[in-house]
């Protein structure tokens, strides 16, 4: 009965024979081939190292090239074939970069005073706004939402002339308020914070509510530890921008009172007296001096930074 | 009730955005229109009771300025050359960074870091690093640039000192703008990279495509919203270009004895701030109308070729 119903059943016996052959060659074929990839996949990963490699030298060339500059004496440095390596350190550079026309102590302490208040304020006005846009409700809200994203559009330099104008106006040229007031709104992170806040579910404001808990209070104590992250990331890009902003500081406080880093950096002519040359290790002392926070900071917070960035395409 | 009283709250709370935003940015956009359209405007004599001659003539003498050209030419050319170059390269690096393993954090890692500089400061050191030091043409030192040219055989050259080439400085800030825009196009690329689906790789193996083929064919098309993104702001970024100019050439926005030779729109728009706000605004116009047309172009663009 069982044969009927399976009239292959005959061939069965001996097929498990031939299929084994067969078997035996396909592996061997499948081996052949993977010692074959193996061998063009070890090139390859050979090959995307050594590019990799080749591009992280040209990447860090720059930093290691300021480095060994600001440890150089002038003379070392002025050197016909310029040395990969200091043969004595100047550490008197660093120094120089303090004593010198560049007086780097005012202008971190310039720089860090507009920085810390700057964030400060700029977190008090993004978390208000976001929290508006994110959970109150009011007439025209999606309409001011969209205008507010629509100017992200325009280029900064379109508000500037008359932003310059509106300062000298008011009289705040040279003064801190010049420098933290007119950037105090970012429609970005304001943007950025309301995304956050949205995660958020509804029914814990609900719920809030009906236990009578205030919005302010709701918004300290519920949104803003949830919403850390993101405030760590508008914390630190904002700092950052203090650092490493030029044009309009330039142009507004650049009075040594004022001065941001970056102003006096680009600004000091670094003259060595002696020689009447341009001091150029000191100027590279100086400029490790002004790099070296900012990669601490990368170093630290790594991740927040990397997370506005990629949603924000702008830098500083 | 209730639902009034939410309403005054929620105005208050945006009060200080709105305040601020009307200041510092509506205010502007309507007054940068009126002054463009105000001959030779300057706010200080406006003060003093001044009229200026209304229409499109600060456009017309901007646009007829050499000055302004030359910056227009800079701007254009340094967009032109240096988005393509820093997008193709970061593409290349982002799929070599996604197909290895060993080291991958460490190399993400230093390919970031261009990213947290200062454009100014490390403007800097590029400068000194394509500098040489003395009078030409006997230099004391020709800079390490040079004495790597010279070691694989080449010849100097006049990179950034005084009597440099056009081509020359070009380059350098070409090469010095890639730098600084690699790191977020990679960031954007591998991001993107990592959210693609490995079954389309399985797929083209299958088939047996080439890993070039399947670089074209698969990897290309399926990054393409990261690619037009990276491209966009690239565009936006390109036509604002000025804090690395400053960084290698200084304010003098050239070398010594051609001073201005590398000046980009935004260096004139800075230029024209104090002495002819009108010229200023056009120009700033201008910048606008060029960077809303390019961005649409590009989105029009990726509209046809982004696949999703």
């Amino acid at each position: 009965m069982e044969n009927v119903k399976n009239p292959d059943a005959v061939n069965e016996v001996s097929e498990p024979a031939e299929n084994t052959l067969q078997k035996t060659m396909h592996e061997r074929d499948i081996k052949k081939i993977s010692k074959k990839q193996k061998v063009m996949r070890f090139i390859v990963q050979f090959l995307l190292y050594a590019f990799l490699t080749v591009i992280a030298i040209s990447v860090l060339f720059p930093f290691y090239w300021m480095l060994i500059s600001s440890l150089k004496t002038l003379t070392e440095y002025n050197q016909t074939v310029p040395t990969l390596w200091p043969k004595q350190f100047a550490w008197s550079n660093y120094a120089t970069a303090f004593t010198g026309d560049l007086d780097l102590g005012r202008l971190f302490l310039n720089t860090c005073i507009v920085g810390v208040v700057s964030t400060l304020l700029s977190l008090v006005v993004t978390v208000l706004a976001a929290f508006a846009f994110a959970r109150l409700d009011f007439k025209g809200k999606n309409a001011l939402f969209a205008a507010l994203l629509a100017t992200m559009m325009i280029p900064g330099e379109l508000f500037t002339i008359t932003n310059y104008i509106t300062v000298s106006t008011f009289g705040w040229l040279n003064t801190f308020t010049v420098l933290i007031v007119p950037f105090l709104v970012s429609v970005f992170y304001i943007y950025l914070l309301r995304q956050n806040f949205l995660q958020i579910p509804n029914e814990l404001y609900l719920a809030a509510k009906v236990d009578g808990t205030s919005d302010l209070k709701y918004l300290w104590k519920v949104m803003i530890p949830l919403s850390a992250p993101t405030l760590v990331t508008i914390t630190i890009l904002k700092m950052m921008g203090a650092w490493n902003s030029y044009i309009w500081p330039r142009l507004v406080a650049n009075d040594a009172a004022h001065k941001l880093v970056t102003v006096g950096l680009r600004g000091a002519s670094f003259v060595d007296l002696a020689t009447n040359m341009t001091n150029y290790p000191a100027q590279m002392a100086a400029v490790m001096i002004v790099t070296i926070p900012l990669l601490l900071v990368f170093i630290f917070f790594r991740k927040y930074i990397m997370r506005g960035v990629s949603r924000s395409g702008l830098k500083g | 009730m209730d639902q009034k009283k939410n309403q005054w709250k929620a105005w208050l709370y945006l009060l200080p955005t709105i305040v601020l935003l009307l200041i510092f940015t509506v205010w502007p956009i309507f007054n940068t229109i009126r002054m463009s359209l105000l001959k030779n405007y300057d706010s200080a004599r406006e003060l003093g009771g001044m009229t200026f001659e209304f229409g499109f003539s600060n456009f017309t003498a901007v646009a007829q300025y050499s000055g302004f050209l030359t910056c227009l030419g800079n701007t254009m050319l340094l967009t032109v050359i240096t988005v393509p170059i820093s997008t193709m390269l970061a593409l290349i690096i982002a799929v070599a960074l996604n197909s290895i393993k060993w080291l991958k954090k460490v190399f993400q890692t230093i390919f970031f870091l261009p990213y947290v500089t200062n454009s100014i400061a490390i403007g800097m050191v590029f400068m000194t690093m394509f500098q040489m030091i003395g009078d030409a043409p006997n230099y004391s030192s020709i800079g390490i640039i040079n004495t790597i040219i010279e070691a694989f055989g080449g010849t100097r050259i006049n990179w950034v000192n005084a009597g440099s080439n056009y081509w020359a400085n070009m380059g350098v800030l070409i090469i010095y703008i890639v730098w600084n825009a690699l790191p977020f196009k990679i960031l954007v690329l591998l991001g993107g990279l990592q959210g693609v689906n490995k079954q389309y790789y399985d797929a083209a193996k299958v088939d047996g495509a080439s890993r070039l083929r399947i670089f074209w064919r698969v990897t290309v098309p399926l990054l393409s919203p990261m690619i037009a993104y990276v491209v966009i702001t690239g565009f936006i970024g390109g036509f604002k270009e000025y804090s690395s100019v400053v960084g290698i050439f200084n304010e003098n926005m050239g070398p010594v004895g051609a001073p201005r030779s590398l000046n980009t729109m935004v260096g004139f728009i800075y230029d024209n701030i104090n002495t002819n706000q009108g010229r200023a605004s056009a120009a700033a116009l201008i910048l606008f109308a060029i960077i809303f047309a390019v961005t649409m172009i590009n989105l029009y663009v990726s509209k046809k070729r982004v696949h999703y």
